[in-house]
């Protein structure tokens, strides 16, 4: 299966510095599970009350002035924002939140470097733009609600009936994301290069390896 | 070509690059704990592999983990159900894939970045990864120290590689002579004010200056823990006399295999004349004592000057500034200096460490924490920290001052364990991050210095350390 085609409705969070504790609080990192993370997506701001791992979304106190709690964004796929989203913590389990919740893509003016990482593991794709494109994305998102489709192939977020940027992402990431790719498949191809490197590195640098304390 | 530190050690543990410039890096150590770890070993179930390098892992718990465990306490005790089944599956995980484990039980249990320099896992030289992103710490070994998401440890694990793309090269030198009461905590957040929490992203730091040089490894540590709250991933010391002491006297290895690597490991500094992208000049001696009012670590003021409002920011901050200080109820204050304290925290992997402490004790000593402090609490970094702090007699100093003297972990730094704020709390706290939530649900952080945070147990307010 691939995925080329991105179209949904965009939720905006008009904020810089998104860290990932917002994104899904540490109390949620108490899990062993990869999936099972939506309903504590912006935990936070999304809920009145304090939550707990055993809880769903219907057990809570809901914050109804929060986005993702208002018609259409419960059924967001695309999410904008900022500078600097998925600042912080190097949890993995934000992007789990997101993709959970259902959101495919985030469009920011720059990311944390390890959120920016973590995303194409998990078939979330993060489109950098310029921050004067990303005002114009506000300033269109301002009417009720607004779709964006995202070609990945091209590469182009498409908004309005002719308008569109074009993003710069590496193919390879992109490739992974469009075919549902495994990285560590893809490296033990190159097995035996691995095995060679470290060999020599055995001899060169020996006080690395069968070290204990 | 004159390279970079960052330059020498990518070069050196390059496996090959693809011809879309994503390189396959080999990973020397592989540090692991409870919370980020469980998903990749599934993985590697999943796929029925085994680790690649069992002796290139060192696992314990540290984030989740109780801080008042005191003696023959074991993972069965923890009574935070959810918490304690991460803490069993991090036991069964190294037991069933033969990975060394120090354990909830073990007297060098500790905070995963203070635990490994200390033991020696952690070498000149190395690459080393974590999923925790302050794996930016061992950086000040001259080390390339990066944190990874969950995938990438499964990735790391499975092929003792990991898969990523060259930072750009920043460099900060840090000269001058720190005025009394300023810490390398109060130098570090003074860049995140000046550089903002992104302004290293896609870079890897490199500290360096006369500052760097005449600093501990205990102070470079707080200082490369910190890169990642300005966005860098990595942050870097060069390797020289005071690296190599700490190594001598941390690791054990043969005198003969630490002479053998001694001479490679002085070749790890970046040439003169080396090629930055970007290199920024900061006098250290100009510095006053930081305290953060907001809810990034950007968002940190010199501890006398007034808290920035509206007029002092540029229009597009003005949204971001009012939520911080919603979210801080700063709203009618015009210093730090007005605010009441509720909480003391003295720890995390930024601040625990034995000359920390050392800070910390000397502005208690013989002094009584404030009535109006509800809560003071000193978490060593690890098991052998709290040893040495106790046989110095640190521990005294705090208990009789009314501090709590804790067993290590993570701790308050982010709540996972039950040292929460509650809401509203204001805390005075040595961690690295003020985010929302971060110390407990509507918990107010202010970071600050071991030093800083001390003398606020004592006063109950924001004080001149000097």
């Amino acid at each position: 299966m691939t995925n080329s085609v991105i179209t949904g409705i965009v939720a905006t969070f008009d904020r810089d510095n998104i860290d990932t504790d917002q994104i899904i609080p540490t109390e949620y990192l108490k899990s062993i599970k990869k999936f099972g993370f939506g309903d504590f997506l912006f935990d936070g701001w999304r809920y009145l009350d304090e939550g707990r791992l055993d809880m769903t979304a219907e057990d809570r106190s809901k914050n109804h002035d929060f986005i993702l709690n208002k018609e259409p964004f419960t059924n967001a796929e695309i999410l904008l924002a900022r500078d600097n989203f998925g600042c912080g913590s190097s949890r993995e389990h934000a992007v789990w939140a997101l993709r959970d919740f259902g959101f495919k893509a985030v469009i920011a003016s720059s990311f944390g470097d390890i959120f920016y990482n973590n995303c194409f593991k998990n078939s979330v794709l993060p489109i950098k733009l310029s921050k004067e494109e990303i005002n114009h994305l506000f300033e269109i998102s301002k009417s009720p609600s607004v779709n964006f489709q995202i070609d990945l192939q091209r590469k182009n977020l498409q908004f309005g009936h002719d308008s569109s940027y074009s993003f710069d992402v590496k193919d390879s990431l992109l490739d992974r994301i469009i075919n549902n790719l495994d990285d560590v498949d893809i490296t033990l191809k190159h097995k035996s290069d691995i095995e060679i490197f470290e060999q020599t590195r055995r001899n060169q640098r020996p006080w690395l390896f069968d070290y204990t304390n | 070509m004159p390279v970079t530190l960052y330059d020498k050690l990518w070069d050196e543990h390059l496996v090959e690059t693809d011809d879309t410039n994503e390189s396959l890096i080999y990973i020397d150590r592989h540090y692991l704990h409870e919370v980020t770890s469980p998903q990749a070993f599934e993985g590697l179930r999943h796929k029925n592999l085994k680790p690649w390098r069992l002796d290139a892992n060192v696992a314990t718990p540290d984030h989740n983990v109780p801080t008042d465990r005191g003696d023959s306490f074991s993972a069965a005790s923890i009574e935070d159900e959810v918490a304690k089944i991460q803490v069993v599956e991090l036991d069964k995980n190294c037991n069933n894939f033969g990975i060394h484990q120090f354990d909830i039980t073990s007297n060098k249990q500790g905070i995963v970045h203070v635990m490994g320099p200390e033991l020696g896992y952690t070498l000149p030289g190395m690459t080393i990864v974590c999923g925790d992103s302050h794996t930016s710490t061992h950086g000040a070994f001259g080390c390339l120290a990066m944190g990874i998401g969950t995938s990438e440890v499964e990735h790391v694990l499975a092929t003792q590689c990991l898969k990523i793309t060259k930072l750009k090269n920043m460099l900060i030198n840090f000269n001058g002579h720190p005025q009394r009461g300023v810490t390398s905590k109060d130098i570090v957040l003074h860049l995140i004010k000046l550089i903002g929490t992104a302004g290293g992203t896609g870079h890897a730091i490199e500290f360096s200056g006369s500052y760097i040089s005449s600093a501990s490894m205990e102070s470079r540590m707080t200082i490369c823990n910190m890169a990642i709250e300005a966005g860098a991933k990595v942050g870097l010391t060069g390797v020289d006399e005071t690296t190599l002491n700490y190594v001598k006297k941390h690791s054990n290895l043969s005198d003969s295999m630490f002479s053998q690597a001694s001479e490679y490991w002085q070749c790890l500094t970046s040439d003169p004349d080396a090629n930055f992208d970007q290199t920024i000049n900061i006098d250290v001696s100009k510095i006053k004592p930081q305290v953060t009012w907001g809810t990034s670590p950007e968002m940190t003021i010199d501890f006398d000057a007034d808290i920035p409002s509206q007029e002092d920011v540029n229009e597009a901050s003005h949204e971001n500034l009012l939520l911080a200080k919603s979210y801080m109820g700063l709203d009618n204050l015009k210093t730090l200096q007005d605010l009441s304290f509720d909480r003391i925290f003295i720890g995390s992997c930024t601040n625990s460490r034995i000359e920390d402490l050392r800070d910390a004790a000397s502005a208690v000593k013989g002094r009584k924490i404030s009535k109006d402090i509800t809560e003071a609490i000193v978490v060593p970094g690890s098991g052998m920290v709290k040893a040495q702090a106790e046989e110095e007699g640190l521990d005294k100093i705090f208990l009789d001052a009314g501090f709590l003297w804790r067993d290590p972990g993570c701790s308050m730094c982010l709540g996972m364990n039950p040292d929460q704020l509650k809401p509203y709390e204001r805390c005075a706290s040595t961690s690295n991050r003020n985010f929302e939530g971060r110390q407990g649900n509507l918990g107010r952080t202010h970071l600050m210095s071991p030093l800083m945070a001390a003398l606020t147990a004592v006063n109950g307010k924001i004080t001149d350390p000097s």
